[in-house]
């Protein structure tokens, strides 16, 4: 066979395939994972997190700004510290208040934040000191069943 | 009677390890003698157009045909909990991760492992080998060498081509065909699908598949005993060693993937 016409056929296929991966990450996959360079990390204590996993969204509106990059036990005040990885882009007020949410009633969980009105920003290494916990589907069934007992027992 | 069994036994062991370390040290050789493969990369182009391009038609129907029937029964499943909207996700999601590697390795090994090993034994049988071997010319290095690696190169490139064409028959068949949603397929999908979670791991998936099965066909190749029969018997071991071998990483590659293993 020819060597240019070999040349060419195998030239064809690596571009088509690069072309291929190409494709891959930038329409199907998302190349949208916040690097250490254009965002700034902010800490976050709950009480309780249900199943918030890192790698979770953290949301403002409904618009992902940031993803969860760690979550750990915090062994001094029993609570679970969740550190959220936030596109530099978008800035918060110090007073934010951030809460675990789901998406629909079985979706994943991810952390919704809602922003205050504190004239400074949240900074790096920085607290977020309002939070709401995740809500535990049991304990609400639990609370569900207690109150209606406890109605039964009044009448 | 049991004496000459537990020497079968014994003597089976035997040769089987002694393959698995003769294997071994070619594999060796493959990487000590890889310089011709890249000094002379004419040589990989060559190689690279019978393994890769020539294997492009297979894997394009094959991924189209994946994605197409993943598309219909995706819906089907996902319809009966109503969120027929991830129908995306689910397609992208098993092609990315397991079927575009998985399926293509199988489709590699059995369209292009089988002809490098019947070429080598054929060469190995006519004495080729032993030809270039008298001329000074080493033959792992100007035959071996330049086939393992148009291997590795074609593999990932054939393996993300099947996944595309996967995702593009998903569409079609999904969107055009059903009627999802088209902006809920195209998103759900891109949130979901990590670029280093999923196609990364996908892409490393297929250089190891690459390397398992080029070698196995090599070594095959090289090791089948210089008959008609041989060769054929050796083309054989290759298909199913190889898709075997494919499964078995896949199994393993997951696991440390996927389960959080580190």
């Amino acid at each position: 066979m020819n060597k240019t016409i070999l040349d060419l056929w195998v030239g064809l296929f690596v571009i088509v395939g690069i072309a291929a991966l190409l494709f891959l990450t930038l329409k199907v996959g998302s190349m949208n994972t916040v690097t250490n360079s254009d965002s700034y990390e902010v800490v976050a204590r709950f009480e309780n997190i249900g199943g918030l996993k890192a790698r979770a969204p953290v949301k403002s509106a409904g618009v992902v700004v940031g993803r969860v990059a760690e979550v750990h036990f915090d062994n001094e005040v029993y609570e679970a510290a969740v550190t959220l990885r936030l596109d530099k882009r978008y800035a918060f007020p110090k007073d934010t208040s951030a809460a675990i949410m789901t998406s629909g009633l079985l979706g994943e969980q991810y952390i919704g934040l809602e922003a205050g009105g504190d004239s400074v920003k949240l900074k790096d290494k920085d607290r977020i000191l309002i939070t709401q916990d995740a809500v535990v589907l049991e304990n609400l069934i639990g609370q569900f069943l207690y109150g209606n007992a406890q109605e039964g027992a009044q009448k | 009677m049991l004496k000459e069994s537990i020497a079968r036994v014994g003597n089976r062991t035997l040769q089987g390890v002694g393959r698995i370390g003769f294997a071994v040290r070619f594999f060796v050789a493959i990487m000590l003698h890889s310089g011709t493969a890249f000094r002379r990369f004419g040589l990989t182009i060559r190689e690279m157009y019978f393994s890769g391009v020539q294997s492009l038609v297979i894997i394009l129907v094959s991924g189209l045909f994946v994605g197409m029937v993943l598309g219909l029964q995706g819906y089907e499943t996902l319809q009966t909990y109503g969120s027929e909207d991830a129908l995306g996700i689910l397609v992208a999601m098993s092609l990315v991760r397991e079927l575009g590697p998985v399926v293509a390795a199988l489709l590699f090994a059995s369209r292009a492992g089988s002809a490098i090993t019947a070429e080598i034994g054929l060469m190995k049988a006519t004495e080729q080998l032993s030809a270039m071997e008298m001329m000074a010319v080493d033959p792992i290095a100007r035959v071996v060498a330049p086939r393992f690696w148009a291997g590795v190169i074609s593999m990932p490139l054939l393996a993300a081509l099947f996944s595309a064409m996967g995702i593009f028959g998903g569409y079609l068949v999904g969107v055009q065909l059903i009627g999802v949603d088209e902006g809920s397929f195209w998103s759900q999908m891109q949130s979901a699908v990590d670029f280093e979670r999923d196609i990364l791991n996908g892409v490393i998936k297929s250089v190891v598949f690459g390397i398992a099965i080029t070698t196995i066909a090599l070594f095959e190749g090289y090791d089948a005993p210089p008959t008609a029969e041989g060769v054929s018997g050796a083309t054989t071991r290759t298909v199913v060693t190889s898709s075997l071998t494919v499964l078995a990483l896949d199994f393993v590659l997951t696991a440390f993937m996927f389960r959080g293993l580190s």
